[in-house]
């Protein structure tokens, strides 16, 4: 059997996404612990500094100008093959906006189990098992990945990415891609994000609102608070969904990721979509009316109350604090 | 244009979620079904575009608690027909199940275009969306907030972390995993809804067998244990002002 763990690393813009590292920690307990190999696998034009410093036993390398960007149905194709070819015991890819598509995409074209949100990822004498976090991050399943082959699409958290990294490069390769036929997806361009007048992922104080905000009109309250604490509004998706805030003040999976000094949680539940993005936090502070809330899990310091009692209270409190401080 | 939106009901997140005493899966018992939110948003979406160029929209959803209200307003914001799929798809019923089964049935409606939403909260074997599309042999885009059609291509924004967007060109047909409807959901008054209940009938379409492979085995199902939780501040509005105004004080920043 094959022991062998696939990692299909994400990359973007010249950089390899923080989720790589993550997934290669994790396929190298697994590859200790099964005795196999962790290949790092990695797809672009001009990528082969991208393997550096990649925690693998060995990094294979497609590197084709028709490969410059992401294109769902070409790594549909390339990778299909490969892991026909290969048969790898599992094969690694991050629940993101271009491994899920893929993951679920092979799953359904090469008849292999595949789990999604996967936390961890469990060893046994002879089995291999996995943990997901579902609903909002509430409810964990677990359950076997069935051999030969199982396909897992990963999120953050359950593993330190420095484990991932290496000081040492890897040995890499550089495999042939196969025929391409026309491809029905072309990218015509990238639009990068404007930042408008603040860069969320830069700030050091932020007051977040989630979907317990309830209405554009209430959003006052919160734009007083961040200006008494001299901090920026950021939001969770529903927010921004309604259009009640602009896209660069998303905080989440396909927002920014924010590390402030404080992040203040506003009515956000903690849906693990969210929860990714503010880990590198040094204090978060939530405020959700369900004790249950996944929020406070992860926040050092939370309450209940309701935040449109508290808010008003709250910025009262630091306009004294910050006068007191000038007197 | 013939548009086919594919949505589904999933466990509101309101009301607590039980396991049942078996443990593999959810209590039905206790969970009330909504719409799936990013379905809500692939349904505004496909409003928006038969409103701009028209297009026939046909909604499709399995058979669940809450179904038949989800398509009647769906009817209520502009669909012009609407599809219940019969079958038993609460329990152990996948997405991997009812993408097969979809992947069987929808050729018949000859699509030009299907919008469905990127994600539900509970999938646990993939998302609909890319299931879908290769079971139908058809190419697939996720994470969509953006929508044109050129040519009889669709020019369509993605979305990747960190907010950088990728505009990208689809051949039609093809199946798209929508994030974001260029505008928010549409609000319908209860009473336009009523008035589609008279005037939309749902067509049913039955799907006899449900062949649910391809997802990993579920073996446990828990709540998630809370590690170290948060301190909690109780007391009133005063008081938890003055403990957060402590942490703050704590960090530096009062």
């Amino acid at each position: 059997m094959n022991r062998d763990i696939f990692v299909i690393i994400e990359h973007l813009g010249g950089e390899v996404a923080d989720i790589s590292y993550v997934m290669l920690a994790a396929a190298r307990e697994i590859a200790t612990a099964l005795q196999g190999e962790v290949v790092g696998i990695l797809l672009g034009e001009g990528i082969e500094n991208l393997g550096q410093n990649l925690a693998a036993d060995m990094v294979w390398l497609f590197d084709d100008p028709r490969l410059a960007d992401y294109s769902p149905t070409t790594y549909l194709h390339i990778l299909g093959e490969l892991i026909q070819q290969h048969v790898p015991r599992t094969v690694i890819f991050g629940d993101t906006s271009t491994g899920a598509e893929v993951a679920a995409g092979l799953s359904a074209r090469l008849d292999l189990p595949m789990v999604s949100a996967c936390h961890r990822v469990t060893v046994g004498d002879q089995s291999l098992g996995y943990e997901s976090r579902i609903c909002g991050g509430r409810i964990q399943v677990q359950g076997e990945l069935p051999s030969p082959t199982a396909l897992i699409a990963m999120v953050p958290g359950g593993y330190n990415p420095d484990s991932g990294r290496s000081a040492a490069p890897p040995p890499s390769e550089m495999l042939a891609v196969p025929r391409l036929e026309e491809q029905p997806i072309h990218l015509l361009s990238y639009i990068q994000p404007e930042t408008g007048d603040v860069d969320i992922s830069r700030a050091e104080v932020l007051v977040a609102v989630g979907r317990g905000i309830q209405n554009q009109d209430n959003l006052e309250i919160v734009e007083e608070l961040a200006e008494a604490l001299g901090g920026d509004v950021c939001a969770s998706r529903p927010v921004v969904d309604q259009g009640w805030l602009p896209v660069s003040r998303l905080v989440g999976k396909s927002g920014r990721r924010v590390r402030p000094k404080i992040y203040l949680a506003l009515g956000i539940s903690g849906a693990p979509e969210h929860v990714e993005a503010i880990g590198d936090s040094q204090v978060i502070v939530a405020v959700n009316t369900d004790p249950e809330a996944p929020i406070f899990n992860l926040a050092q310091f939370g309450t209940t109350s309701d935040l449109f009692d508290l808010v008003p209270v709250l910025t009262d409190h630091i306009r004294q604090a910050r006068s007191e401080r000038v007197a | 244009m013939n548009i086919i939106v594919i949505a589904k009901m999933v466990p509101d997140l309101v009301e607590e979620l039980v396991v049942d005493p078996g443990g593999k899966g959810l209590d039905l018992d206790w969970i009330r079904w909504k719409p799936n939110e990013f379905d809500d948003h692939a349904i505004e979406q496909a409003i928006l575009i038969k409103e701009r160029q028209g297009a026939q929209v046909t909604v499709v959803i399995p058979n669940m608690d809450g179904a038949e209200d989800a398509l009647y307003a769906a009817a209520a914001k502009g669909a012009d027909r609407l599809v219940k799929l019969r079958g038993e798809f609460t329990g152990s019923a996948n997405n991997h199940a009812l993408a097969r089964a979809l992947g069987k049935y929808l050729p018949e409606l000859q699509p030009d275009l299907l919008l469905t939403g990127v994600q539900a909260h509970n999938d646990l074997d993939g998302s609909l969306g890319p299931l879908l599309a290769e079971f139908m042999g058809l190419p697939y885009v996720g994470y969509v907030a953006g929508f044109n059609l050129q040519g009889g291509k669709a020019i369509v924004r993605k979305e990747h972390p960190g907010g950088v967007v990728a505009e990208m060109e689809i051949s039609l047909p093809a199946v798209l995993g929508i994030q974001a409807a260029e505008q928010a959901p549409r609000y319908v008054a209860f009473s336009r809804i009523r008035q589609a209940m008279k005037t939309t009938a749902i067509e049913e379409h039955e799907i006899p067998h449900l062949d649910i492979s391809g997802a990993a085995e579920v073996s446990l199902m828990k709540q998630v244990e809370s590690g170290e939780r948060a301190e909690m501040f109780a007391g009133d509005a005063d008081h938890v002002a003055d403990r957060i105004v402590a942490v703050l004080r704590e960090l530096g920043i009062l």
